[in-house]
């Protein structure tokens, strides 16, 4: 602990740094606009300038808190100080990043401005100020006033509204130097909102509205394709909705009922292949359709359901290790199959590695989504019209998942992971309840696969790997699911986003990619096995040392009763 | 009239091992019965196979009148006979009111549910106060009282409790103990399997004790109490 003397020094420290940090992204950080976002502009900040800044502002709050500013203190609950250390490494990483990229994209240090140099200084002061503050941790946060209903309902829709903006900035990033800074910027930012508390407050007012919630996260993500001009970002996130539906459905077989599903992808594959041969592509061996959405997503489902209750019925007898072994085999054995279904290698059904090409788009109420047209103002392209049908895939899927896991069965599935043996005490048929999981998160994958192969034009073997660089594949979505938090809504679609950004703008670091994964998934899985965003059953499944402290509690209470 | 359970020359194995060397009794309706023994004698063996979680390598059980044999573990609770295992097995991650609703999980009477989950909270006023709390962080204590709870959410006819007060303090087995008098004295039929011999023999109308995988000596639970053999081996007296 930092003597309580430094103090003084330490708020002056801070509070130059955070003053500096907060014009810097004002002032020109290197000369040339060679380097992308274009930061030579004195008067207003641009690209990765705009992160410095956001971390500053945070920062500037934080400070203000931490100084007794009336009014501010509300904002950090459960102390200010380490808000205010991690909102200055969000400013401190975001600008070094982008400081040192500009030296080395340019060649030396001979390229940064005053401007650049002002600015890594500044954000060092404010760290270095931050961190020698004494913590202001309060364990215990007063509960928050209770809002009026309409004034809770406006604040979750702002924070989703300012959560999307984050997302979309991210989303488009046109270069991997800002998205590298933008990375490290968003994780702290989130990070010192949760020291302050205020993510666990936003938990609790989530909590007792979940209609409200439902239809903020619905109308910011809608808000998405009014701010795109052209179909680049909005292709980018269509591809990770198809990811994130994927990842929300292999969360209830192995979030709700913990069953490890490695050949989920499989599922999806069977959902696009089913709609590729029925959607009217000259490459499709039947001359049927196309057909309407509802008939393919309706069939794909079946196709896929009935794929899950073939590979589960023998399979889910088994327990943890053999149901992943098999799985995993059964996924290869798809991709396998459809490679070889060619004419030649066996049956001509999937135009082996060829695979369905020119596959139509979909036709959702008679609405071709092929057409461009024109809403409020805003043109919306192909991609911006399955962007709008895979938010409804979505919200179905969050409702089922929503729905199944507060209900009956979805205790069942939950004392189904947590103690077998004593689930069957209770009248639970594992094997039937665990098949009912299988199936269900077959045909939600087996949905997500008929609008991917619309989207994609086409169904390929090579899309449905076990593993690969890229999403999606097995290894991926168990990736996503267990990174974003396992069990949660918004934990797969964040590790979703995640995974499907980082190697999309990496891209040139493909070679060195699953190296560098499987290095975070272990650092991950070492420093927050429950995943970015925990779910309260399990932060307790692994951090059994509170258990066992609030235990102990209890006992000794008990004692002296 | 036929007792609500009769065991009759029961066999119990662990691959090879036996643990359960043929054994027959019976449990009368209403009845509170005992189940003492050393460690090891294959008490928790027993309850397991009655509640059809392992299957005996021969003998019968007839719960109400029906052979149990070949009914799946999951259907015995539909029967109403319920199982307070060893170890308690509450679902840790789950909160208190989910883990009752748990035990419920057959009944489809949502009145009826309620009508229970209020007397358990009757029953333990402790369980109510942390209703919403995740199982795993109760104290001993606490989670014991879950799992009986737990187990009487079905409405058993026959309630079957393994070991209630195993790692309490002594002021937390009295208060079990004092629980499972006041079930027996509202009707329900218990077969208890304890160590605490001398708190389980004062309120059993029948004991029986077993020592490796074979019942040994059986009576009241006042006769056992003053048996010179047990005293010794079970009461801890010279
Ligand atoms: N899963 C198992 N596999 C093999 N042997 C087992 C298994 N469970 C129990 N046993 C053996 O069966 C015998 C009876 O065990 P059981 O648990 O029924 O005893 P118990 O009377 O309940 O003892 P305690 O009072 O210590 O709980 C013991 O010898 C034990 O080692
Ligand atoms: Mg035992």
């Amino acid at each position: 602990m930092i003597p309580k003397t430094s103090t003084p020094a330490a708020r002056a420290l801070v509070v130059c740094g955070a003053a500096l940090s907060l014009v810097s992204p004002f002032l020109a950080w290197t000369w040339t606009s060679r380097y992308p976002g274009n930061l030579t502009v004195y008067g207003y900040p641009g690209g990765s300038q705009l992160l410095t800044l956001a971390g500053a502002l945070l920062a500037a709050v934080f400070t203000a808190a931490v100084l007794g500013v009336p009014g501010l203190r509300a904002l950090a609950p459960a102390g200010a100080v380490r808000a205010l250390r991690a909102a200055s490494l969000a400013a401190l990483t975001a600008t070094w990043i982008t400081v040192g990229a500009i030296a080395v994209d340019l060649g030396g240090v001979v390229n940064v401005e005053p401007g650049g140099w002002l600015a890594a200084g500044a954000v060092l002061l404010l760290a270095a100020g931050a961190h020698a503050l004494p913590d202001d941790t309060v364990t215990e946060p007063p509960p928050a006033a209770r809002l009026p209903r309409a004034a809770e309902g406006a604040l979750i829709t702002v924070v989703f509204l300012a959560a999307m903006y984050v997302l979309t900035y991210g989303i488009t990033t046109d270069s991997a130097q800002d998205f590298l800074a933008f990375l490290p910027a968003a994780g702290f930012g989130v990070r010192a909102l949760a020291a302050a508390g205020l993510t666990a407050r936003f938990g609790a007012l989530t909590a007792r509205n979940r209609i409200a919630v439902a239809v903020a996260a619905l109308a910011s993500a809608l808000v998405f394709p009014f701010t795109q001009t052209g179909d680049q970002y909005t292709a980018i996130a269509d591809n990770i909705l198809v990811f994130a539906a994927v990842a929300l459905g292999l969360n209830i077989v192995v979030g709700l009922v913990g069953l490890l599903d490695l050949g989920y992808v499989a599922f999806l594959g069977t959902g696009a292949y089913t709609a590729a041969l029925v959607s009217g592509s000259t490459f499709s061996t039947f001359d049927i359709g196309p057909w309407p959405f509802w008939a393919t997503a309706l069939l794909g489902m079946g196709v896929s359901l009935v794929a899950g209750l073939v590979i589960g019925a023998p399979t889910l007898r088994l327990h943890g290790d053999y149901l992943a072994i098999v799985t995993l085999g059964f996924g290869e054995i798809f991709r396998i199959t459809v490679n070889n279904l060619d004419g030649t290698s066996g049956p001509r059904l999937t135009n082996g590695p060829n695979g369905i090409n020119s596959v139509p788009n979909l036709t959702v109420f008679g609405f071709d989504l092929g057409t461009r047209h024109t809403l409020l103002g805003v043109t919306f392209g192909r991609f911006a019209n399955y962007y709008l049908l895979l938010l409804a895939v979505i919200a179905v899927i969050v409702f089922v998942y929503a729905r199944a896991g507060n209900s009956r069965i979805g205790r069942a599935w939950i004392a189904l992971r947590e103690d077998e043996k004593a689930a069957t005490a209770m009248g639970i048929e594992g094997f039937r309840y665990k098949l009912l999981a299988f199936g269900l998160g077959a045909s939600l994958a087996g949905l997500a696969g008929t609008v991917m192969a619309h989207l994609q034009t086409n169904a390929v073997p090579e899309n449905y790997k076990f593993a690969d660089t890229a999403p999606p594949n097995s290894a991926f979505l168990l990736a996503a699911v267990v990174l974003g938090g396992m069990g949660t809504v918004s934990g797969p679609l964040v590790g979703a986003a995640l995974l499907y950004l980082i190697p999309a703008k990496f891209a040139f670091f493909s070679q060195y990619q699953m190296m560098l994964f499987g290095l975070a998934l272990i650092l991950m899985m070492r420093f927050r096995p429950e995943g970015l965003v925990p779910d309260r059953r399990h932060r307790l499944e692994f951090h059994d040392e509170q258990v066992a402290a609030a235990e102990a509690r209890r006992t000794a209470a008990e004692a002296t009763a | 009239m036929t007792a609500l359970l009769e065991v009759e020359d029961l066999r119990v194995a662990y691959g090879k091992v036996e643990a359960v060397k043929g054994i027959s009794f019976r449990v009368e309706e209403g009845q509170a019965v005992t189940l003492i023994g050393t460690n090891g004698a294959g008490k928790t063996t027993t309850l397991h196979t009655l509640s059809g979680l392992l299957a005996p390598s021969a003998g019968r059980i007839r719960f109400r009148g029906q052979d149990l044999a070949g009914v799946p573990a999951h259907q015995v609770v539909a029967l109403g006979l319920a199982h307070s295992p060893e170890g308690r097995h509450i679902f840790p991650r789950l909160s208190v009111e989910e883990n009752l609703l748990l035990g419920a999980f057959l009944r489809k009477d949502a009145d009826g549910i309620a009508d229970d989950t209020e007397r358990a909270y009757v029953l333990f006023p402790r369980l109510r106060e942390r209703r919403t709390q995740a199982a795993g962080t109760l104290s001993g204590g606490e989670q014991q009282m879950l799992a009986m709870a737990r187990a009487l959410m079905c409405r058993p006819r026959l309630l079957m409790l393994d070991e209630p007060s195993m790692g309490l303090s002594p002021l937390m087995m009295k208060k079990i103990m004092a629980t499972v008098r006041e079930l027996k004295a509202a009707g329900t039929t218990i077969l208890l399997v304890e160590q605490n011999a001398r708190a389980a023999l004062a309120l059993a109308d029948q004991a029986y004790v077993m020592e490796t995988g074979r019942l040994v000596l059986s009576g009241s639970g006042r006769t056992l109490l003053d048996d010179d053999s047990v005293r010794k081996a079970y009461l801890g007296e010279a």
